[in-house]
């Protein structure tokens, strides 16, 4: 006897694959202007990430005799390994994307359990992994120039582990920090390094996808168009960032760069509207994740302006990841019917009569 | 005039198109009606009739038993050929008591005691009259209507809200019904609100319906009856969903609707009402969409109760193509039908017949947490926390988060880009949950008998003691009597 079907018998049209697939497509116009940006070695640091991720994560499935199929087509590895590959300097060797993205894959995910399990966000784990492993590849960056490398000659530099020092130039965090360190202050630091209308546009030394602000806006403005995620985490996460750094600012404008500055450079945009409202590793009500975005942006704030990384968009995405299961403890939606106590409402009309 | 606003819900698609234009006609008679005795929430009805009797439409075949209950009635005039059990549209498919008609195809009536006016009427005997005619929601829910008007004049309802929402797909009976039969529903809102009391009167009718809405708002011209668009989303069928829309108001948990002082009835209700109270006819019949993509030529037919599903998909031209499932009610809240030799029953709004392609299910895939569940419940409920508790087998834990307020609606599991079934989670947990409450309590009444019993038997064995003591005692003072009995004869 064929088994009875449960209601309901009808079914919106939606599937993960398909989530991860809008997401990819929104991703795409920052990942190519990146490519433009920054040559060749970027597009090849983008596909061997892309490629680790999947076949790990298959031989990570067929280790385990679990089906494979589903896994790789939902397209959740690849979506991770697109979001780490993005955070990544774009000229980085090829060893640190394979190493990042199984440690994204096999580490951050699949070890948990697969899919919808994980606590941490993947990339941002690997991200983390990268940086406090190999710290000089992490931080080694690439100015946009005009003279980019052949495909060939690009090759040497993806795989060849030619060296960067002819090329290498500070992010704009990281010269700060350095200049700080230097007894120089906010202005003299700024001087030549930060124009806003081009940090806009993303033509400045960064990670591969993290520098167009604009684009990456406009990716996250099509995912809350189709309703993939909501306005709630980013919001929050860029409130988070930009309030702290305008009071800092207006404190002693000498020392703080304001909220411009903050928001435009190092990975805030990228993480607000791609990696903080990844669905598994945030709350489930737009109150949290309200919470969950405020923490991230003053987080990142924090770590940038006092920790020892002039970056801190991973460490605060990763914490905030950890509260994540508290948040949810306590911030439920309230009951039809009931109070947020979840007690039994009591109707107008009996409080009248009690009263 | 303002509405108010309302908590998740989902938009699906429509659907209705294919049948909404198309008028009810009268399905002809089947050879058979097979007339279930349990169409309605409570207590089933008991038969009052027997193999061979001859029987006229309207006339009563199942009485009523106890205070939620409602009774059936012939829906044609014809023979009584059997009573016992057939195939029920339950949806376990499991069979159960039914009385089965074969009609003499001459339609007689039962008299009818028709009042002069109908709002000369005590308002009890409204409720009465309603009782009798074995009227139930007619939305689906199928509770006893008099037991809700009795109860609502009890409370003192102050607004009687009339539910022409049909959120659910491809279901266009109420649609036709207030297009087609819209002063007669008047009639019957007003009545029913003559026999509760209301202050107001105010019907809801989704904005998909405009030819319904006009009807509707000319029918009520001059009347007190409020005729009010509301949005189209799912569930604003749902009692409560279309109360906090009109009104702001909301049911405590666990509560009924008349404790906020509002009652809510179908339209189709209502026009069955008036059936009842002007022309004397019992409930033996309503209106079904017949729809869904294998179905040859959707319509809207009016089909006496215990007709069976098979008459009216044949009417409908019959399937182009083999339907991948058939479902009677809407797709969202309906079961799935082993067999169309089940029979129409009171609360059957709709039968369809799916193709794979409409209802797009695919294989169940891991919760990614994207949370599209929580924004579309209307209650307020995590659905996959809920689901992740009950997977692991936390039933407490899944309850103690409201899986007692889950009101089944399939916004859910319709909404999940996962394809979790979320829904058949939580009706498997609250079935689970009920009978363990059933097998606690049937503990409890076992190791209370078992105790009763050990006192019982230890009351015995004191007893029997004690009597023993005592004859004892009387056998020691009787010998001691003796004695002295036979001391004093001597010392005589």
């Amino acid at each position: 006897m064929r088994p009875i079907a449960h209601s309901p018998h009808a079914h919106a049209v939606s599937s993960v694959g398909r989530i991860m697939a809008t997401v990819m497509l929104a991703l795409l116009p920052a990942t190519l202007f990146g490519f433009w940006l920054y040559g060749w070695p970027a597009v090849y640091l983008w596909a061997v990430s892309l490629l680790a991720a999947v076949a790990g994560e298959a031989l990570m499935l067929k280790l385990q005799q679990r089906p494979v199929k589903p896994a790789i087509l939902d397209g959740s590895g690849v979506l991770t390994a697109w979001l780490l590959a993005l955070s990544l300097p774009p000229w980085a060797p090829w060893w640190i994307a394979v190493a990042g993205s199984l440690f994204a894959v096999l580490i951050g995910k699949q070890v948990f359990g697969g899919l919808g399990q994980n606590v941490f966000n993947p990339a941002m784990a690997a991200r983390v992994m990268l940086l406090i492993s190999f710290p000089l590849e992490m931080t080694t960056w690439v100015a946009p120039m005009a003279q980019l490398p052949g495909a060939l000659d690009s090759l040497a530099v993806t795989f060849g582990g030619q060296h960067l020092d002819a090329v290498s130039s500070a992010s704009l965090l990281g010269h700060v920090k350095t200049e700080f360190s230097r007894g120089l202050d906010l202005q003299q630091a700024l001087a030549g390094h930060f124009a806003p209308l081009q940090a806009l546009w993303g033509q400045r030394s960064g990670s591969l996808g993290e520098t167009a602000a604009l684009l990456i806006l406009a990716g996250g403005l099509i995912l809350i168009a189709r309703r993939i995620i909501t306005w709630h985490a980013p919001v929050a996460m860029l409130a988070g960032v930009a309030l702290p750094a305008l009071l800092m600012n207006l404190l002693a404008p000498e020392h703080y760069a304001g909220p411009v500055v903050h928001l435009l450079s190092g990975g805030v945009m990228l993480g607000a509207f791609f990696i903080i409202t990844d669905p598994v590793t945030s709350p489930n009500t737009a109150t949290g994740q309200l919470v969950f975005g405020l923490g991230c942006g003053l987080l990142t704030y924090v770590i940038r302006t006092w920790g020892a990384y002039p970056e801190g968009v991973a460490f605060a995405v990763m914490l905030m990841n950890a509260a994540t299961p508290l948040i949810d403890r306590y911030i439920k939606p309230r009951i039809y019917g009931r109070t947020r106590k979840g007690d039994t409402l009591v109707p107008e009309a009996a409080k009248r009569d009690a009263t | 005039m303002k509405l108010f606003r309302l908590r998740g819900g989902i938009h699906p698609e429509g659907r209705k198109t294919s049948s909404a234009d198309a008028a009810i006609r009268a399905l002809p008679l089947s050879p058979y009606l097979f007339v279930p005795l349990q169409q309605h929430v409570g207590a089933p009805a008991k038969p009052v009739v027997q193999v061979g009797d001859t029987v006229l439409a309207g006339q009563l075949i199942g009485a009523g038993q106890g205070n939620v209950s409602a009774p059936v009635h012939a829906p044609t005039s014809g023979r009584v050929v059997a009573i016992g059990d057939h195939p029920s549209p339950h949806p376990s498919g499991l069979s159960a008591a039914t009385v089965t008609i074969e009609p003499d195809h001459e339609a007689r009536w039962v008299d009818a005691d028709l009042p002069a006016d109908p709002f000369g009427l005590a308002p009890d005997e409204i409720s009465e009259r309603v009782g009798a005619a074995g009227i139930v929601g007619l939305g689906g829910a199928t509770f006893p209507s008099s037991v809700k008007l009795k109860l609502s004049r009890r409370s003192g309802v102050d607004t009687l809200i009339i539910n022409g929402g049909e959120c659910e797909p491809y279901l266009t009976c109420d649609d036709r019904i207030m297009r087609e039969r819209a002063a007669d529903i008047v009639t019957g809102i007003r009545l029913i609100q003559f026999a509760v009391g209301a202050r107001r009167a105010l019907v809801g009718i989704e904005d998909n319906k405009p030819e319904a809405l006009a009807a509707m708002r000319q029918a009520a011209a001059g009347n007190d009856v409020e005729i009010r668009m509301v949005p189209a989303m799912y569930p604003m069928g749902w009692d409560k969903q279309m109360i906090q829309v009109l009104l702001g108001r909301e049911v405590p948990a666990e509560g009924r609707s008349a404790d906020i002082g509002v009652l809510v009835h179908n339209v189709a209700t209502a026009w069955a009402v008036q059936q009842t109270i002007c022309l004397g006819r019992p409930l033996v019949s309503r209106i079904v969409t017949v729809s869904g993509g294998a179905v040859a030529a959707p319509a809207n037919l009016e089909v006496p109760i215990g007709t069976p599903v098979q008459a009216l998909f044949d009417a409908c031209g019959g399937f182009h193509g083999a339907p991948a499932r058939l479902v009677l009610g809407g797709p969202m809240m309906g079961h799935q039908l082993s067999h169309t030799s089940v029979p129409v029953v009171k609360g059957s709004s709709g039968v369809l017949a799916l193709t794979q392609a409409e209802i797009g299910l695919t294989r169940p895939a891991p919760c990614i947490r994207c949370s599209t569940c929580v924004r579309a419940c209307p209650v307020g409920l995590l659905p996959l926390e809920m689901a992740a508790r009950i997977r692991s087998d936390d039933l407490a834990g899944a309850e103690a988060i409201g899986l007692k307020d889950c009101i089944a609606c399939g916004s859910c599991s319709y909404v999940c880009p996962s394809s979790i079934p979320l829904v058949h989670y939580f009706n498997y947990a609250k079935g689970e949950l009920m009978s363990q409450a059933r097998s606690r309590l049937k503990q409890e009444a076992t190791r209370k008998l078992a105790e009763e019993r050990t006192a019982r038997m230890q009351r015995i064995a004191r007893e029997r003691e004690e009597a023993a003591e005592a004859r004892k005692a009387a056998k020691a003072a009787r010998e001691a009597a003796a004695q002295a009995a036979a001391k004093t004869e001597v010392a005589a």
